[in-house]
């Protein structure tokens, strides 16, 4: 029984991502992309959830991640023959390999979680406001040098002709690996002795766990999970530096927190409920119409929207929409 | 010696030492907040946008300079108080991380309103630009701004000082900064010893929009954003506790970011926030609570 409640907390962010998905397939094309989209955001929400929520550390550096798994798989699959086009001084391992999508993705999620637990030796002796700006300061790095070392990467220019994989099905088969990994982290013994650490950090230290450690470890495995959905991402758009900086960590942290930053099932309905709010406001800004009112919205109104509602959320509800809590269903019999 | 090696000019030295003015200035408007509240915020970049759009406007409209300061300084200060009112009093019982994450979406909320208004390609602020002239002392050009910026700043945390130490309500804020609780049962009121903190915090604000707008006059929405994200460094880097540390912090962080940019070669100048991140990382690893932080100050976040 108790077994079928945790399964549970499996089968609800699983099916909800499902029912998205297969609420995609039906509306037209050009509505469709905001569902994969969606779907993505949910991969990198989650990879977030992963550190954040079972540490309760602030992160704002988790996008670097993101933007290294970007990087990585997109150099990595851009055809040969259109490489010296876009990067004209990117090193020679690089520009004589080409792999597969599939390859691309694991070598992203691979070199994202290497990223991650580099990072994550020194900067987790770390806590508090010390810890928020430090990743900061890793997010600045990281787009500093993405910008401007052209080596390994396309530098100032857009990742075009990157093979465009990230349909539907990839996304959200992406999502779902994910979402299992941070299942199976949280309910494993590791995710529970960082869940101590977050709930009392001397009583979990007087027991014998060490709170250094715990973080390393999450912090490196949410790492490697951001670094897929960068991969994802890259396969999904013409991905820049800019794409993945400021904006996409201000739009994951909304998320995450609107939807309750200490559950996997928040994590996957903030990113989900943020989605469909943003890319409603996204038509309204090209004009729709809405119950037979012509809307229409000017542009930028989006992000003034969502800042407003997580500042709302926030006040109102600081634990988010789902309390933080996991899903529970009570059973009728 | 030691400077020519470093290949620093006394030009870079006089505009690294009036980027650091301004920035202590900045990291005092953030330190003030966070001794009352133990609220970091994040959208202080904003007030400072909001205030350069105010003097940018004013001279688009030909307003002689006092109005466009007077404009300046009441659009920060109403806006810093409606910040108070609908953000950091629901929000007073939270976590710091809460607030730290709300204050984060306050600022995108300000730079998107301003995107909206203004567009992103931003308004050109002329009215102040005489200042950006040099001066001559001694085979040195030093820009006008930087004299200024200097003695503004000093005078601005002098008053401060003696705010903070010779009056009652300078008693009361830093009573309320030792601890609030504390304070409160002994008769200091919540409410108007925070309304102080934010109206002091958004008049240096509106200073600071003043001096930045004569070095850079086109005012864009992310004005200023970059500077709060290298200052908020600065104030973690010299610790929050106390104003005197985070205004060290802030200089440093801005003398730093100045003379890095003189001495980096042309062709490694790019890489100046790598750098100057790569040492706050550093230097917060090796002293986590601050450079000047008093020893025993325990961390609350």
């Amino acid at each position: 029984m108790r077994r079928l409640i945790g399964l549970q907390e499996l089968a609800g962010p699983m099916l909800l991502v499902v029912a998205a998905a297969l609420l995609g397939t039906v509306v037209s094309i050009s509505t469709q992309s905001y569902f994969t989209d969606a779907l993505v955001k949910v991969a990198i929400v989650v990879a977030l959830y992963v550190f954040i929520g079972n540490s309760g550390v602030l992160s704002f550096g988790h996008v670097s991640f993101v933007a290294v798994g970007a990087w990585t798989a997109g150099v990595l699959s851009v055809p040969a023959a259109e490489k010296p086009a876009i990067m004209p001084s990117l090193a020679h391992v690089l520009r004589d390999r080409t792999v597969g999508n599939l390859s691309s993705l694991a070598l992203a999620a691979l070199v994202g979680g290497i990223c991650a637990l580099i990072v994550a030796l020194p900067l987790m002796r770390l806590s508090g406001l010390a810890a928020g700006i430090a990743t900061f300061g890793v997010l600045e790095i990281t787009h500093n040098l993405l910008r401007y070392e052209e080596k390994i990467g396309p530098g100032l220019n857009t990742f075009s002709s990157v093979p465009e994989t990230t349909g539907l099905r990839q996304a959200a088969l992406g999502a779902l690996v994910v979402i299992v990994a941070a299942y199976a982290y949280g309910r494993s013994r590791l995710g529970r002795l960082l869940r101590a650490t977050r709930e009392d950090p001397a009583a979990a230290r007087a027991a014998g766990v060490s709170v250094y450690r715990q973080r390393v470890t999450a912090f490196a495995l949410s790492g490697l999970l951001a670094g897929l959905a960068g991969g994802l991402y890259v396969h999904l758009l013409p991905v820049n530096t800019e794409s993945v900086y400021l904006d996409l960590t201000f739009i994951t942290l909304a998320m995450l927190v609107i939807g309750g930053a200490t559950s996997l099932w928040g994590a996957v309905v903030g990113a989900l409920a943020v989605s469909a709010l943003d890319s409603y406001l996204a038509v309204a800004e090209n004009g729709t119409s809405f119950l037979g009112w012509q809307i229409d919205l000017p542009a930028g109104t989006r992000v003034i929207v969502v800042g407003a509602l997580m500042a709302v959320v926030l006040i109102l509800r600081p634990s988010g929409l789902t309390g933080g809590r996991e899903l529970r269903l009570r059973w009728p019999w | 010696m030691t400077l020519a090696v470093l290949n620093i000019d006394w030009q870079t030295l006089t505009d690294a030492v009036a980027l650091g003015a301004i920035y202590a200035l900045m990291a005092v408007g953030i330190g003030l907040v966070f001794g009352v509240l133990r609220l970091v915020n994040f959208a202080y970049g904003q007030l400072v946008m909001a205030g350069a759009f105010a003097l940018a406007l004013a001279s688009q409209w030909g307003w002689p300079v006092w109005a466009g300061i007077v404009l300046c300084f009441a659009v920060v200060l109403v806006l810093s108080l409606a910040m108070d009112r609908l953000v950091f009093r629901p929000l007073r019982s939270h976590s710091p991380a809460v607030m730290l994450v709300a204050t984060f979406a306050v600022a995108f909320l300000l730079q998107s309103v301003a995107v909206l208004w203004f567009g992103s390609l931003g308004k050109i602020a002329t009215s102040l630009a005489y200042l950006n002239r040099p001066v001559t002392i001694s085979n040195v050009d030093i820009r006008k701004i930087t004299i200024v910026a200097v003695i503004v700043a000093l005078a601005c945390l002098l008053a401060l000082t003696a705010l903070l130490e010779r009056t009652t309500i300078g008693l009361h804020m830093r009573a309320a900064s030792m601890d609030f609780q504390t304070a409160r049962i002994l008769g200091v009121r919540a409410n108007r010893v925070i309304a102080v903190a934010v109206l002091l915090s958004g008049a240096l604000a509106a200073v600071v929009a003043v001096m930045l707008t004569v070095q850079t006059p086109l005012v864009t929405p992310d004005f200023a954003l970059r500077d709060t994200i290298i200052v908020l460094a600065g104030v973690v880097l010299g610790g929050m506790n106390r104003p005197v540390s985070a205004t060290l912090g802030g200089f440093a962080i801005g003398f730093a970011s100045g003379l890095l940019g003189g001495a980096l070669p042309t062709d490694k100048s790019q890489y100046l926030p790598s750098f100057l991140f790569a040492a706050v990382i550093l230097v917060l690893l090796v002293r986590p609570r601050g450079l000047f932080a008093r020893k025993g100050a325990v961390e609350r976040v």
